[in-house]
């Protein structure tokens, strides 16, 4: 199991433990992380589960996946350097502690 | 080797059970929810010997075949077939029927142009024919819904998205349905199908030319891509014909579905009117309780293993999605139907990459439907029994006479 944080807009933080190889929605919606929608499931068709990676994390959730970039042009919220669809970010020993920011919507 | 229904026919792993039953049969296909029901009795996956392949209707089995591509492949087709044996019927489709790397760039071309930023410009177009539709039956009163109402919208906008400029409702409406019947085993409903693909087929290539589409629609899009190098010629008409067979029958099986939950759910649909904002959770509902496409199959592409039972390379599995829709272990209440139970998770759109493409424009489509009719229809009746369509992939309305009391 991996730790991660959720900050959500209003500066509320939530810590779950994530299975490994789970992505980062899957287990949001798990633990009903107000925040995320994921829309589509999963298969990178919509723009409701857009997160923004910490500064300190954002090199090592590595980079985004190919299509990833399309998508999020669809986010409700600005796209940042740091954007990611957290459907797309794959939980990993390596990312405990990882710290993801919650756009203000995702709608 | 023992072929049956083109694919290489095994003998199960021990302990898997046995089930001797034609799940394409057409009372099995009329009646589907207690052949789910006992497809998930009998475990997370069963052998089916009459076909040669394993099917699996439990929530947590069917995700986990349906979202791992690499395990389960879809180049060897989604239905009974195994390309790696015979030639399909048609050449195999350029997104639906591959695995990455070529999956990868075509879905990424068909992504951008269906995305919900890409679609957003057809929400005006579709509330104004949707109005129009419903204005005119609710001044009829009692209607066929499935001709008058679920084929008439999506026959109304989609190919007007597309920028087609020929249009032919039955071929448009049959092309999908034909699509569909074909992953299914050498039965009746298969046999009909490709009965029609003389007639259908070459007018879907030539309406879907590059020069019979306009240079502001959809289709123009993926011509665009062929432009820019992304794809070829030939596969950027490949793509927009998969619109047509992706996206017309479907969602006229949505709209008629989500008309037959409302009618058969009165309090639901007061629900709907008291917050018509109900109406996008009310598709998800609707998509969980009826499933559109009931059942797709994968191809292990290696020996491996679910639920700890073992499979071997070569194997066909089923994967019924519908009876995932409705698995008490996921959904607790799976047959009510309620419209504001927000599922995420269910699986009518499939998951993982090949989680269907267009489903920002079906969402679009009901969203507009659903809270037009909100506005405008106080009550949805039945006036008349509703008939099923027995397809080999689609679980679509026939006929469904309705009476729709004006508001």
């Amino acid at each position: 199991m991996t730790n991660v944080t959720f900050i959500a807009h209003d500066g509320t933080e939530t810590t779950i433990d994530i299975a490994n190889g789970d992505n980062v929605m899957r287990a949001a919606l798990a633990n009903d992380i107000d925040g995320i929608v994921g829309e589509c499931g999963g298969s990178m068709m919509c723009a409701t589960c857009h997160c923004y990676v910490d500064d300190a994390w954002a090199d090592r959730v590595g980079p985004r996946a190919d299509g990833e970039e399309d998508m999020l042009e669809s986010a409700a919220c600005e796209v940042k350097p740091t954007s990611r669809l957290s459907c797309q970010i794959r939980i990993e020993p390596e990312l405990d502690g990882l710290v993801v920011h919650l756009p203000e919507s995702q709608t | 080797m023992n072929m049956i229904e083109g694919h290489v026919a095994f003998e199960p792993a021990a302990g898997i059970p046995v089930w001797d039953i034609d799940p394409y049969a057409e009372e099995v296909l009329l009646n589907a929810e207690d052949y789910y029901a006992e497809l998930r009795r009998h475990g997370p996956l069963v052998y089916i010997p009459k076909y040669s392949v394993l099917a699996c209707g439990r929530y947590d089995e069917t995700r986990e075949i349906f979202s791992d591509h690499t395990r389960f492949v879809s180049s060897r087709g989604v239905g009974l077939n195994d390309f790696k044996y015979g030639k399909p019927w048609r050449a195999p489709s350029i997104i639906l029927e591959v695995d990455p790397p070529d999956h990868t760039k075509t879905r990424k071309v068909m992504a951008r142009a269906l995305s919900p930023k890409a679609i957003s410009g057809l929400k005006d177009a579709f509330r104004e024919a949707a109005e129009r539709i419903v204005d005119g039956l609710v001044a009829k009163g009692s209607f066929e819904a499935v001709a008058e109402l679920a084929e008439a919208f999506p026959v109304t906008v989609f190919p007007k998205a597309l920028g087609m400029v020929d249009s032919d409702r039955r071929r448009l409406v049959d092309y999908g349905a034909m699509v569909f019947n074909a992953l299914g085993p050498d039965n009746k409903f298969r046999r009909a199908a490709m009965a029609q693909v003389p007639d259908i087929v070459p007018w879907i290539t030539a309406a879907c030319a590059r020069d019979r589409l306009t240079k502001d629609g959809l289709g123009a899009l993926i011509y665009g891509a062929a432009d820019d190098g992304e794809v070829t010629e030939e596969e950027a008409a490949m793509l927009v014909r998969s619109f047509l067979s992706a996206g017309v029958d479907t969602t006229v099986t949505g709209i008629g579905n989500a008309l037959w939950c409302l009618a058969s759910n009165p309090r639901e649909y007061d629900r709907l009117k008291a917050d018509p904002a109900l109406a996008r959770p009310c598709f998800e509902e609707v998509l969980r309780f009826t499933s559109p496409v009931h059942t797709f199959a994968r191809t292990a592409n290696q020996d491996t293993e679910v639920a700890g039972y073992g499979i071997a390379e070569g194997t066909k599995i089923l994967c019924a999605l519908a009876s995932a829709n409705l698995d008490p272990a996921k959904w607790g209440d799976p047959d009510i139907f309620r419209i504001d139970r927000k599922p995420v998770g269910h699986m009518a759109f499939g998951a993982g990459i090949h989680g269907c493409v267009g489903q920002n424009l079906a969402r679009l489509e009901l969203e507009i439907v659903l809270s037009v009719l909100a506005e405008k229809v106080d009550r949805i009746e039945f006036d008349g029994e509703p008939v099923w369509r027995p397809n080999n992939a689609i679980h679509a309305l026939d006929r469904l006479p309705l009476k729709f009391v004006a508001k």
